[in-house]
């Protein structure tokens, strides 16, 4: 660990290669993330199946791929594909739960996680699977050494940025956004001024599942899918979210570029086995961090 | 199609029987064997090829006249059960095709996992079991008697590539104090395996170990692992972790233009590098159990590459055979081979000549230690060269000569 860090010093091109892959990964960290805010803070639903949706958006574009056709086209068709996954799981099976207490809602979105992992495996089986974007990777010198950075991670860092500026326009400009943002801090108001507040949950939960399909993609390009492997980006967008406070869309942003990062240096100094641990003992610390930051404002309730 | 191949194959045999009667394939008895194998789950396709092999070579031998045993001859039949890749049950159902079924004789699961729950139940009802698909050393040093495995064990997968590695930087006049080694393994029984073969090795020839990392069960990332071999720029690194870290490392070896002047992993066919990458596998080493080009050769299927020619024309879909389909023919050979030596149908006798097995076949000589594992036939070490799988190591059954070094793509 010590000799790991010295490297560190020693070699300072290599903090630029660890600090350029971790913003470009936390992009797409982000992306999944701000589906889930959205989802946690309207909906009041801890959606479990997040990480799901991500390997779900990630299948398109394997499957895309290997029938010949370049895996970035399958963003759209993702994006489309999943919202309206997203907007069936609603009607089928959160509508029925967001009134519910917490644990429905995270038993319910639990079990379709795993429904979703044996569907996965089921169809295309348990392999782990890339999808090839063919862009090249470049080298660029720096500080005593050089830097790779491969196109498919710039090109997704940018297409991240696009989004999330989207989405944050969506929500300021749009009637639906205005509505979405009327029903977060309020239902029953947002009812009694006549917005459909059933329709504004089933557009923000397939909202989510858009976002993540995109997100899947995205992964599938960079790192590698597999059914089973949701979980770890579940993980990953609850930690952003409790990080960053749901209703927080730049805290959202910050807390994923921080985490990915984290975990690039993490997986560096600790070795690549300690990398998501690095993620929840960041999670353990925010949290405890808060409830010191909250201890103040609390009182006893009579 | 198939179907209609089956009924028309029937019909021809029901027309034989009838009348030639003196058919010996007809006239022998059906000797069952046993075994809980993976069709669903996460060593699903795996389990389907050892299943493929399983049945081929029974087919085989039962095509060859049987097995006999004194003047009686028996046709190998298997029954199968679904363990679902899970341990536990394949302890269960092992259990169930003793006390229920009746079955004596049996062939292993697929993976080390399920090995090891299949194991202790053997020993218990004294009931051997030849396995082909356990390669984890920790089953063979617990002084089990009825387990018996053809392939060989997980701590040599890449041992033979710190051996070259060593070889080659003693023709480059270098020492091997200074050939640098980086290694990032799953922290998982196999890969642990692999890496406790691996350090005898650089011990034994004295190399220098660098880079130490553990990699995560659900990996999809080791950039950071990478970076660091950037860093420190060793002659060798090697890699462990499954399909998933085949793939994970072939992706981002390119990324991340690693030249590393040799990288050994595992897993890189089941992992489908060639398919995934291209050109930029070229130059990797992946061991193997098994290679259709050695010039292996037995009684039963030939020369290796016969049984990849009959395989491939048995069995629809398969570009190339999988060794985990040849090393469970192996094991079925194994058993006829033993049964007929032993001349018996009794357990205990048949273990006994399992564990004087000195066979030749296709898949390698087989010959068992005192503790079950094979050790007549070695890890061979293939090289991606233009997107194909050379041999390369070691030099008795090279069929090509080695890249060195290799290039970044």
């Amino acid at each position: 660990m010590l000799d790991n860090l010295n490297l560190l010093v020693l070699a300072p091109f290599l903090n630029v290669q660890l600090l350029v892959d971790g913003l470009f990964i936390g992009a797409i960290f982000a992306l999944a993330s701000f589906g889930l805010a959205l989802v946690w803070g309207v909906m009041n639903v801890k959606n479990l199946c997040q990480g799901e949706y991500v390997i779900m958006g990630g299948y398109f574009a394997w499957y895309m791929g290997a029938q010949g056709i370049h895996p970035m086209l399958a963003m759209p068709v993702a994006a489309v594909g999943m919202f309206a996954f997203g907007w069936v799981i609603y009607k089928m099976i959160i509508s029925r739960v967001v009134e519910k207490d917490m644990f429905t809602s995270l038993l319910a979105t639990f079990g379709l996680a795993i429904v979703i992992q044996q569907g996965l495996n089921l169809a295309f089986g348990p392999e782990v699977q890339v999808a090839e974007s063919g862009y090249s990777t470049h080298t660029i010198p720096m500080l005593g050494g050089s830097i790779t950075v491969a196109e498919i991670r710039f090109y997704s860092f940018l297409i991240c940025c696009a989004f999330a500026a989207a989405i944050i326009g969506f929500m300021k400009m749009s009637r639906m956004g205005q509505a979405i943002r009327a029903t977060a801090q309020d239902v029953r108001a947002a009812k009694v001024m006549g917005i459909d507040t059933e329709q504004v949950f089933a557009f923000t939960y397939a909202l989510n599942a858009a976002v993540c399909g995109v997100a899947g993609v995205l992964i599938s390009m960079i790192w590698v899918i597999q059914p089973f492997y949701g979980i770890t980006h579940s993980i990953r967008s609850f930690v952003v979210v409790t990080a960053a406070g749901f209703g927080n869309f730049p805290g959202v942003i910050m807390a994923a570029f921080g985490l990915g990062v984290a975990e690039q240096f993490g997986g560096f100094i600790f070795g690549a086995e300690m990398q998501q641990v690095t993620v929840v003992g960041a999670l353990l610390l925010v949290l405890i961090w808060r409830q010191v930051q909250m201890a103040r404002y609390r009182q006893a309730v009579q | 199609m198939r179907h209609f191949t089956k009924w028309s194959l029937a019909a021809v045999a029901t027309a034989a029987m009838m009348g030639t009667s003196s058919l010996a394939y007809a006239a022998c008895e059906d000797l069952t064997l046993g075994s809980a194998i993976s069709f669903t789950g996460k060593y699903s396709t795996n389990g389907i090829h050892a299943k493929n092999g399983y049945d081929l070579a029974a087919k085989k031998i039962n095509e060859m006249g049987g097995v006999k045993v004194g003047d009686k001859c028996y046709n190998f039949k298997i029954k199968y059960y679904d363990d679902e890749s899970t341990p536990a049950r394949t302890a269960q159902l092992l259990e169930r095709l003793i006390k229920q079924d009746g079955v004596k004789y049996f062939l292993g699961p697929y993976s080390s996992a399920t090995t090891k729950a299949a194991a202790p139940i053997m020993e218990k009802y004294k009931i051997p079991m030849v396995e082909a698909e356990g390669a984890s050393r920790s089953l063979f040093n617990k002084g089990y008697k009825y387990l018996f495995a053809v392939l060989s064990t997980s701590e040599q997968y890449l041992a033979s590539s710190v051996a070259l590695a060593a070889e080659i930087a003693k023709k480059n006049g270098k020492k091997p104090g200074d050939v640098k080694v980086a290694m990032a393994f799953e922290n998982d029984p196999f890969s642990l395996d692999v890496r406790a073969g691996v350090l005898d090795d650089v011990k034994k020839h004295g190399l220098k170990v660098v880079i130490d990392d553990k990699l995560p069960r659900d990996l999809s990332d080791m950039s950071a692992t990478l970076t660091k071999v950037k860093a420190l720029k060793p002659d060798l690194l090697l890699i462990s972790g499954h399909s998933k870290g085949a793939a994970t490392a072939g992706r981002q070896i390119k990324e991340l233009k690693i030249d590393t002047p040799m990288i050994a992993l595992t897993h890189c066919e089941a992992a489908k590098v060639t398919v995934k990458y291209g050109d930029s596998a070229n130059g990797l080493l992946c061991p193997t159990q098994w290679a259709e080009t050695l010039s292996y050769k037995g009684a039963a299927f030939g020369s290796a590459a016969d049984y990849d020619k009959l395989f491939k024309a048995s069995f629809d879909g398969y570009k190339n055979v999988p060794y985990q389909s040849a090393q469970a023919s192996a094991a079925v050979l194994v058993w006829a081979d033993a049964i007929k030596r032993a001349q018996s149908l009794d357990t205990e006798k048949i273990r006994d000549a399992l564990s004087k097995t000195d066979l030749k076949t296709f898949y390698g000589s087989i010959k068992f230690s005192a503790a079950g594992n094979n050790i007549a036939k070695p890890m061979v070490l293939r090289q991606i060269q233009d997107g194909k799988y050379n041999v390369v190591a070691p030099s008795e059954w090279a069929s090509h000569k080695i890249d060195f070094p290799r290039k970044a793509q």
